[in-house]
């Protein structure tokens, strides 16, 4: 099954399974079913709360919010994740303050879908990861989509938050395969963290390197990782959170290594990388060889064409030479 | 679309007289506007933390519509929202509380003067954010609760807000039981609504095919007669903006009133308090003085509570 198939798969459950859900969105309804098919079906299935808007985002957003405030389960889709810049108030101001500034918890049971990332040549304001600017909200949890996760069980872990979620769905995983396809690794779960290894027991015991990756970067890491281990006899393990924050570092602690590398295709400064890092810092210091080293995508705007957004986007290579150094340093 | 309400002039005094008042209207009406004295009062001798804005002038406009609102409803306050809370709840205690931080706070002391939820009421601090989520409160309400609406109080300075007409279009489209109550005082904290406003609040209404009944009259019977068809209406899914051309006595928070005095002035003649106590002396004198007490002796029992409790990651 391919991601988007999962994801929407998830969304039909939800509406299934909780009568006061609501799916809302620009476009979403069929035949159109999203500008990425996400929603396809639901609006057939459910007429009553899958709910097509206008292009505003930002009340779109605040819609939700309404919705959840009056007891609602409430999946607000932003067509492109670089337009939920317009929905920050709602997000900031009011759903995440909502939870607690009126003295007791107000539970809000939100997620604000962020279709996110680039690789697909849409240029420099259809194609950011913008997680960065959310990360550190009180009552804001941020979530990544990965194919490691199903994607009813995250939908179901963030509603149960009863908190407003971010939710990044990396674009390019879209058609990806669910689980894990190459026979080199393997995948395990432990909790919400997916830890992949090599599937030689003796390589995946003491991991040369550990990468944490955000599900969206994972399958680059996971390249890295093989020509890596096939090139230059290099064995590394995986971590991928499915809730990017607040960062279950205690959850990571576990499968750390002397060389920890730290994935994600961000623009560089103020990033999710730099908040794992500080706290595997904190946590883990007197076991590190080195500081965490962070690979991000370039401080630049990403380019529409193919050959100049390679350049710019994080890339397998970019992580299999960021591990070498690491493991040099 | 636009209705006005514009009340006769009494040929005598040069502007229209005050209808008579039931005594709980004025109650309510006195309670606000000591209430409102007071925390001016409390900061002055630096008792209060932070900031407030008064509804001082405005105190009619929550009360002319406290009985067209029912429980069901969904009311949204803004900065400038104790008349509006008094009006729904009565709780001079819990609101005088929240903004001094004291044990029986509404909201714990974390909110304070505009951020405040109880039951069916919730106000926000960042102008125009309320409309998009009240939009959201009506829809449920539309599809759960036949006949009940949100209602949200904006200022004439909200209308800078986008946020505002992504919303006014989702009522109108959704046919949303949407009542927007517009406190038009003329003034966005410094600025003169004719400095911050093209064109009018009619206008943007209209725009979006929504009604919009204007009220130049500060006479809490008139309005609440004449409004109580219209807000019927919203209930069966016809939005409506109602705006109040009504005057801030004081200043924008405290202390920063830069109007000229022809400006206060004018401001202090429509004020419904002098007029009332004009138009009715024995009524007004009966409760006022009364009224004062209560809320010094509100005040001075919430001051010599002990400080609120919370916890920052409960």
């Amino acid at each position: 099954m391919r991601v988007a198939e999962n994801l929407n798969a998830a969304l039909h459950g939800l509406l299934d399974d909780d009568p006061t859900a609501y799916v809302l969105g620009e476009d979403v309804l069929d035949p159109y079913g999203g500008a990425f098919k996400i929603t396809k079906g639901l609006s057939t299935r459910f007429p009553d709360r899958v709910i097509t808007t206008p292009i505003s985002e930002g009340a779109l957003t605040g819609v939700a919010a309404g919705l959840a405030l009056t007891g609602n389960t409430a999946v607000a889709e932003i067509m492109f994740g670089d337009f939920v810049t317009l929905a920050f108030d709602q997000l900031c101001n009011f759903a995440a303050k909502s939870v607690s500034m009126y003295g007791s918890r107000l539970p809000l049971r939100m997620v604000v879908r962020c279709p996110t990332g680039g690789g697909r040549g849409y240029g420099p304001t259809h194609s950011q990861s913008l997680q960065k600017h959310f990360v550190g909200v009180p009552g804001l949890a941020l979530y990544e989509m990965s194919p490691f996760h199903d994607n009813r069980e995250v939908f179901a872990a963030m509603v149960d938050r009863g908190e407003p979620c971010l939710f990044f769905e990396d674009k390019v995983l879209y058609t990806r395969p669910m689980g894990q396809a190459d026979p080199l690794f393997e995948v395990r779960r432990d909790g919400g963290l997916a830890v992949v290894d090599p599937a030689v027991p003796d390589l995946a015991g003491r991991p040369d390197c550990v990468i944490v990756a955000p599900g969206g970067t994972a399958h680059r890491a996971l390249g890295a990782m093989r020509s890596l281990l096939l090139q230059e006899e290099i064995s590394c393990r995986l971590l991928v959170p499915s809730r990017l924050y607040p960062l279950d570092a205690e959850a990571l602690l576990p499968y750390l290594g002397p060389v920890v590398v730290v994935a994600e295709e961000s623009t560089p400064g103020g990033t999710w990388g730099g908040e794992v890092a500080h706290r595997i810092h904190q946590r883990a210091w007197d076991r590190l060889r080195g500081p965490v080293r962070l690979v991000c995508s370039k401080a630049s705007v990403i380019p529409t064409a193919a050959h100049l957004e390679r350049e710019v986007l994080v890339t397998e290579s970019a992580i299999h030479h960021a591990v070498r150094e690491a493991l040099r340093g | 679309m636009t209705e006005t309400l514009v009340p006769a002039l009494d040929p005598a005094a040069g502007r229209p007289g005050l209808s008579r008042l039931a005594d709980d209207d004025l109650e309510l009406l006195l309670l606000i506007r000591h209430f409102e004295l007071e925390l001016l009062r409390l900061y002055g001798r630096g008792e209060l933390n932070g900031t407030t804005h008064t509804c001082l002038g405005q105190e009619y406009v929550p009360v002319a519509l406290r009985p067209l609102l029912g429980p069901a409803d969904f009311v949204f306050s803004n900065h400038r929202g104790h008349g509006h809370y008094l009006a729904r709840f009565g709780d001079a205690h819990g609101l005088l509380a929240e903004i001094m931080g004291r044990e029986g706070a509404v909201c714990g002391g974390v909110g304070g003067s505009q951020h405040v939820h109880r039951d069916g009421y919730l106000s926000t601090g960042v102008q125009g954010e309320s409309l998009p989520v009240a939009a959201g409160v009506a829809l449920h309400l539309r599809r759960t609760g036949p006949g009940a609406l949100a209602c949200v109080y904006i200022g004439d300075g909200t209308w800078g807000e986008g946020a505002v007409y992504e919303a006014l279009n989702l009522a109108a489209l959704w046919r949303l039981p949407l009542l927007v109550v517009v406190e038009n005082n003329g003034i966005a904290q410094s600025t003169p609504t004719a400095s911050q406003m093209a064109g009018t609040v009619a206008g943007r209404a209209a725009a979006f095919g929504i009604a919009h009944r204007l009220v130049v009259s500060a006479d809490v019977n008139e309005i609440r007669r004449e409004l109580e068809p219209a807000v019927a209406r919203v209930r069966e899914g016809r939005p409506l903006v109602v705006e109040f051309v009504t005057h801030r006595l004081g200043p924008h928070s405290k202390g920063d009133d830069t109007r000229s005095p022809q400006a206060i002035r004018a401001a202090q003649e429509n004020d419904w308090y002098g007029r009332y106590a004009h138009d009715h002396p024995e009524h007004f004198h009966r409760f006022d003085g009364p009224a004062r007490a209560r809320v010094r002796g509100v005040a001075d029992e919430v001051a010599a509570r002990p400080p609120s409790r919370w916890s920052p990651c409960a």
